[in-house]
């Protein structure tokens, strides 16, 4: 937001590009989680470009991504997200776009020695020059400590307004925002991405090292966002609504997978992801009930429903807290 | 005019926008688009997209579980 502004002030005409990796938190998570529902439903993109006074294009490179997250480059972070190689990627694409639109230059937010992957020093050039831009790439709040590019020498962009921000402080930045009236600069360090959430890397760990090789489909990576996933045996696993929002959204994948739910009692919904055995789906029922109201009871009866709608009853006694097993919580 | 449906039905937020916005590419000022959600969060999100790109929102109500909105390009698409 505040490398758009700087620009602007210079008089350029901006328009902003958001990548949709499938992994990004805002949206899908606000929609699902219904305790999340107290938080602003906003698209934090459409939101900023707003308050800019400036275009912006979302494109979905879901697809594309998949090669990126499977075969990083460069590794991954703390977690599995592969920031180097997302960098390099998107500035890649952002390459793509400004030619296909008759844009003259490319600039991006960061700042040297913010994030400790793909902002040092070092790295910087690389995604410059990995991705195709080369010297058509500006960071508006570095620029000052950086070699010069095609826009400052060209005259196109003034460098003596440019900045020379590092390191992971971000005071100057609050300070330079304030100095704009922007009050509200919202710019969270990783935060609006899944791949550098511990738990769901290790549910993206676990998914890979069951399906015995790196993939994933869409519907795979949503799903990891949602419920309590349990894996009591490496043949199948259970996502387990925790609220009336997850209940709601695993329905939509009903047709597509086994599902449970507790008759007897109130309980919630959870759907089955790989291939049980008549005896394993006995333990499946026993894990829903112990989630239920019925927990305490001696039998709870749940139904069993296969994606063609078949439905059947199992009464079952509720899993006790010591049989459920701590390694099968993800 | 052309009026174009576009079926967003169990896409979650942002990916309504993103296909209302790649039909938009193709039309007209004055084209409508006539998007139908499931997200609740494309309430929000396609009239904050309306908004940056000068479109208009013509029509945007709750039809049971579904939302209907509706999208006139603005006179200054393609510009
Ligand atoms: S946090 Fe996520 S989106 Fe951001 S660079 Fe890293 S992998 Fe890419």
């Amino acid at each position: 937001m505040l490398a758009a502004r700087v620009i602007l002030e210079q008089g350029i005409h901006v328009e902003g590009i958001n990548f949709f990796t499938g992994f990004c938190v805002e949206g899908h998570t606000h929609a699902i989680r219904k305790r999340d529902r107290g938080r602003p439903k906003r698209n934090n993109s459409l939101w900023t470009a707003e308050q800019l006074g400036i275009k912006l294009h979302i494109v979905d490179i879901i697809e594309e991504y998949k090669e990126v997250l499977l075969n990083p480059r460069h590794g991954y972070g703390a977690n599995l997200n592969p920031c180097l190689d997302c960098k390099i990627f998107m500035v890649k694409k952002a390459v793509e776009w400004i030619r296909n639109h008759e844009f003259d230059f490319i600039i991006t937010g960061e700042v040297i020695g913010q994030r400790p992957m793909s902002q040092r020093k070092d790295t910087m050039p690389v995604v410059a020059h990995e991705s195709g831009a080369e010297d058509l790439l500006l960071r508006p709040l570095c620029a000052k400590n950086l070699p010069m590019t095609k826009p400052e020498r060209e005259g196109w962009v003034d460098r003596e307004r440019l900045y020379d921000f590092s390191g992971r402080t971000r005071k100057p930045q609050m300070a330079l925002a304030h100095s704009f009236g922007i009050e509200e600069y919202a710019q969270p360090a990783g935060g609006c991405c899944f791949l550098t959430d511990e738990q769901y890397s290790a549910k993206l760990a676990d998914l890979w090292r069951h399906l015995g090789e790196k993939r994933y489909e869409f519907d795979d990576i949503m799903l990891l966002k949602v419920g309590r996933h349990i894996r009591p045996a490496a043949n199948y696993k259970l996502i387990i609504a925790r609220e009336e929002g997850e209940v709601n959204f695993l329905q939509g994948y009903r047709k597509e997978y086994p599902s449970l739910k507790t008759l007897s009692h109130t309980g919630p919904l959870a759907l089955i992801d790989g291939d049980p055995s008549e005896e394993q789906i006995g333990q499946a029922a026993a894990i829903i009930a112990r989630f239920s109201k019925g927990k305490m009871e001696q039998r709870v009866e749940v139904e069993i429903t296969s994606p063609n709608g078949e439905a059947r009853i199992l009464s079952v006694k509720p899993l006790s807290p010591r049989e459920l097993e701590k390694e099968w919580m993800l | 005019m052309t009026r174009v449906k576009v079926d967003a039905r169990r896409l979650l937020c942002p990916l309504p926008v993103i296909r209302v916005q790649d039909r938009a590419v193709e039309m007209d000022p004055g084209d409508e688009i006539e998007a139908i959600c499931t997200d609740p969060g494309a309430m929000q999100d396609i009239p904050a997209w309306c908004r940056v790109h000068g479109h208009q929102i013509l029509e945007k109500r709750k039809v049971e579980n579904e939302y209907l909105i509706v999208v006139r390009i603005g006179d200054h698409h393609r510009e």
